[in-house]
């Protein structure tokens, strides 16, 4: 039988005003999921990153559009959903921001920081609605004690 | 809490104390633009005093690249001083730990532009 996560919602005018409110959520439920705090700091880092892709990249800055984020906290994990009205992206198309050619370029490390910092990083394009992209953290001992 | 910096001369140095958040927006808005002033003043040696950031996000990390290769490109150096592990993690992390000259001792970094 699987059990039911505690889950935490909640819908925010894509403005980049609203990143340190996303990251105040993050905190208190990265904490009720037990994670220390580097693993908490990791998953608020991957969390402000996709929330700039969303409202940046993909509701285009405009305030009249939103961003959801859903939090969903199991036993053994930390899923977070993040979707916005934007017309998504190519992960393939995203290049190594470490690679020599790169390493001097001014953008471009967002993905590579949730990628390092989540377990799991999915683009899923929600044709006609936007884009939603899942993170997911594992509760481990190892993150607990970090 | 948004970026503030404040600016002190040290022999031929500016350091730059920056403390709060380094992040898209204003925070990196700021530092662009403070950069930008010290080299048409003729300014060339900066060092950033990065020990009461608080917050920085890929978009800030970028900003220091930026900052330094603006630097570079006019014939002077900008160093980093006083990492918080934060930082300094996301610099190892992202493969900038080696391009930029870090110090930990204000004194020494001053001293390595006088050498340089």
């Amino acid at each position: 039988m699987i059990s039911e996560p505690s889950v935490v919602e909640v819908t925010l005018e894509s403005d980049l005003k609203n990143l340190e409110v996303a990251e105040e959520i993050v905190r208190r439920v990265a904490g009720t999921a037990g994670f220390g705090e580097e693993s908490e700091h990791q998953i608020e880092m991957a969390v402000h990153e996709s929330m700039i892709n969303a409202i940046w990249h993909g509701n285009k800055n405009d305030a009249s559009k939103r961003v959801w984020l859903r939090f969903e906290i199991y036993k053994d994990r930390l899923e977070i959903h993040i979707r916005d009205q934007g017309g998504g992206f190519d992960l393939a198309g995203v290049p190594d921001p470490c690679s020599g050619d790169n390493l001097l370029k001014v953008s471009g490390r967002g993905i590579f920081l949730i990628r390092t910092f989540m377990d799991e990083f999915h683009v899923k394009h929600l044709p006609g609605s936007g884009t939603e992209v899942t993170l997911v953290k594992r509760i481990d001992p190892a993150h607990q004690s970090k | 809490m948004s970026m503030k910096a404040t600016i002190r001369q040290v022999d031929s140095v500016m350091v730059v104390d920056v403390s709060g958040r380094i992040t898209l927006g204003e925070g990196c808005t700021q530092l662009r633009e403070l950069i930008r002033d010290q080299l048409s003043k003729g300014n060339k040696n900066i060092l950033l005093n990065l020990a009461d950031v608080t917050y920085i996000d890929s978009s800030g990390i970028g900003e220091l690249v930026s900052a330094y290769t603006a630097v570079s490109n006019q014939g002077g150096q900008l160093k980093l001083l006083n990492l918080t592990k934060k930082v300094h993690d996301l610099l190892q992390i992202t493969k900038l730990y080696t391009v930029f000259d870090i110090h930990d001792d204000e004194a020494k970094a001053i001293a390595s532009f006088q050498k340089a």
